[in-house]
């Protein structure tokens, strides 16, 4: 049966015959929803060059065993440190390594890490605050309480114990990066919960027999997507810079692995020389990615808005 | 299609009280009405008469700090004793509403379509998704909304406000549900819409048999489609009747004055009637008969009576009024 339905089907939509259905009047209507979403974060053009940077950065860090003019850690002690030359763009430390090289690999943690920390509190913070949101009471005040007490623990201090305690590798800095960033995601989702949880559509799902569950996931979150993906673009920038912080402060990654916080607490001794431009190399790469994901997060609310510009 | 008559809905001495932070508030007052299998029954009154608390109470989606006593009867079974568990296979299956707001009440993230797909596959999962295509078309279609293929793609912004009304109707009839609460289906659409609102209301009705609590301030979408009507005031039933007979004879002293207020083409006014004062606050209710302080006919060591029981003028026709024969022989 099916074979001889697929000939007519394939016959009938490749006939040249004038079809009788009329044009439609409307094509911009019949667009699924990612055409949308995406046509309309393409029009957005902050974002697109925010994209475009991220993507040509995560392209260059991730690809850096290719793309890196030298290999990881290569060391050169005879020609120690050198201002930026045609061998050498951005010059060498002094232990005689590529600095442009060194920014590539270091970037792969940083950036891993800023992601891998965004998605891991985004999902458990998106999860508990909605939690907490939708079934208000004793389940609500205890998960508050819990998010207030994170807010008033100096974060340095517990990032630094726990990473004496763990050890710092990636691994561990990206769990206890989620498990402090967790919360504030956690509240900007309850606070929109509360506010949607009484909408009427959302009692009108109710109506027509939705579970708890089943509201929670297709109706809430869906209108929540514009906050969660501002959310997500803040909390990889926050964790590539709060990742920084503990690598400069010298209780993050350790050497010989680099990230761009352990790159310029190293750049941070020559402050005063002449590679003192150094500390503008990982700097600059920290301002030019969280400026490019914020930028991201901004063209992904408004195209994530139905009631947006057209 | 059963030629059963026993009510479809039978609430019986329902009270809706209100905890709030001034003391508890009564919203609904020992409301008791029926409603028999395929009939439509009006329920008017104005804003605060506690019409929409009683169907929260009905569909047991009163906020947290109301609480409803009572019995409401639905096909048998007490639902103020279900839990919200035992309560979802019955709602939106058996027990449907259509909401005042079309637009506040259609998820604006969801196409139209696939939130009539939803009220579906909540209560039946066996369709595929071409079938359930299929379905949500025909029943966009049943309610009247034109090109329903190029319509269940749209979002709720990019309808009108009578097709979202009719989204909202398709959505409550997916599942030919016994009973259809419309609360307040027309009240924010243009006059023209509101006919062909209640019109489709009015042939979903012939077609499948569905019992309807039409909830309402508006007295003529009553005379259009109900086939009896129950008068709410400060949550009391103060009349009960046929429709024909509520508007030709109506018993009590507060139907009167509604149907006095209402403009008619065919007498010169000046002005509207109006009844004076304003509905007294929860906490100034007077004891007995709620409409005494606007009431010209009160009585008060009579209509203070807090256990008079409705007086039946005759088979359908009820009244709260205790007065009503002395009012009666004064007008003749």
């Amino acid at each position: 049966m099916n074979d001889s339905a697929a000939p007519r089907i394939a016959a009938s939509t490749t006939s040249t015959v004038p079809s009788p259905t009329p044009a439609k009047p409307a094509p911009a209507k019949d667009k699924p929803r990612r055409r949308i979403v995406l046509e309309r974060f393409l029009r957005h053009r902050l974002a697109v060059v925010g994209l475009v940077i991220l993507s040509a950065l995560a392209i260059a860090c991730f690809g850096a065993h290719w793309i890196a003019p030298y290999p990881h850690n290569r060391q050169d002690l005879l020609l120690g440190a050198q201002q930026p030359s045609s061998a050498h763009w951005l010059g060498t430390d002094a232990l005689g390594r590529d600095y442009l090289s060194e920014l590539l690999f270091a970037g792969q943690v940083s950036l891993a890490v800023g992601i891998c920390v965004a998605l891991l509190s985004t999902v458990v913070g998106t999860a508990v605050g909605a939690i907490a949101g939708f079934a208000g009471g004793w389940a609500d005040e205890v998960i508050m309480r819990v998010t207030d007490l994170f807010l008033i623990v100096p974060a340095i201090a517990v990032l630094a114990l726990a990473l004496q305690a763990l050890g710092p590798s990636p691994v561990t800095i990206v769990l206890v990066l989620s498990a402090l960033g967790w919360t504030m995601i956690a509240r900007v989702v309850r606070s929109q919960v509360l506010t949607l949880r009484n909408k009427e559509f959302i009692q009108a799902a109710r109506v027509i027999g939705a579970s708890n569950a089943r509201i929670v996931v297709r109706h809430l979150l869906p209108n929540l997507t514009g906050v969660i993906a501002v959310n997500v673009s803040l909390a990889v920038a926050s964790a590539i810079i709060l990742e920084s912080t503990t690598s400069f402060l010298g209780f993050g990654i350790q050497p010989p692995q680099s990230s761009w916080g352990n790159m310029l607490s190293q750049a941070a001794g020559l402050i005063g020389t002449s590679q003192a431009y150094l500390l503008y190399v990982p700097g600059l790469a920290i301002l030019i990615t969280v400026l490019a994901v914020n930028f991201v997060g901004d063209g992904l609310r408004d195209a994530f808005d139905p009631q947006g510009r057209q | 299609m059963t030629s059963d008559t026993t009510p479809v809905l039978s609430v019986r001495d329902l009270t809706v009280t209100y905890r709030t932070d001034s003391g508890p508030v009564t919203a609904v007052e020992r409301l008791s009405f029926d409603v028999a299998p395929g009939e439509t029954l009006g329920i008017v009154g104005e804003s605060g008469s506690g019409k929409s608390a009683a169907t929260m109470a009905i569909m047991g989606l009163l906020p947290r700090n109301a609480t409803a006593e009572g019995s409401v009867l639905f096909r048998g079974r007490e639902l103020l004793d279900l839990s919200d568990r035992e309560m979802r296979p019955i709602r939106g299956k058996q027990l449907a509403v259509i909401f005042q707001d079309a637009l506040a009440a259609l998820n604006p993230m969801m196409t139209v379509g696939a939130q009539v797909a939803e009220a579906v596959s909540v209560h039946d999962a066996s369709r595929g998704s071409q079938a359930l295509r299929e379905r949500t078309v025909e029943l966009l279609d049943l309610v009247g909304i034109a090109s329903p293929r190029d319509r269940v793609d749209q979002y709720p912004h990019e309808l009108s406000g009578g097709m979202r009304q009719r989204v909202m109707i398709a959505m409550g009839i997916a599942n030919d549900p016994a009973l259809l609460i419309a609360d307040e289906p027309t009240t924010a659409l243009d006059v023209t819409v509101q006919a062909q609102v209640l019109d489709v209301i009015e042939r979903v009705q012939e077609r499948t048999h569905t019992s309807v609590l039409l909830i309402t301030h508006d007295l003529g979408v009553v005379a259009g489609i109900a086939d009896r009507v129950m008068v709410m005031y400060c949550g009391r039933k103060l009349e009960e009747s046929p429709v024909d007979s509520l508007f030709h004879h109506p018993a009590h002293p507060y139907t009167t004055g509604l149907l006095g207020a209402l403009p008619r083409i065919d007498r010169r006014a000046e002005r509207l009637v109006q009844i004076p004062g304003q509905p007294p606050l929860p906490s100034e209710r007077p004891t007995g008969c709620p409409f005494q302080p606007r009431c010209p006919h009160v009585v008060p060591s009579v209509c203070g009576d807090v256990d008079a029981p409705p007086l039946a003028i005759d088979a359908t026709h009820t009244t709260a009024c205790v007065r009503f024969h002395e009012i009666e022989s004064v007008k003749r």
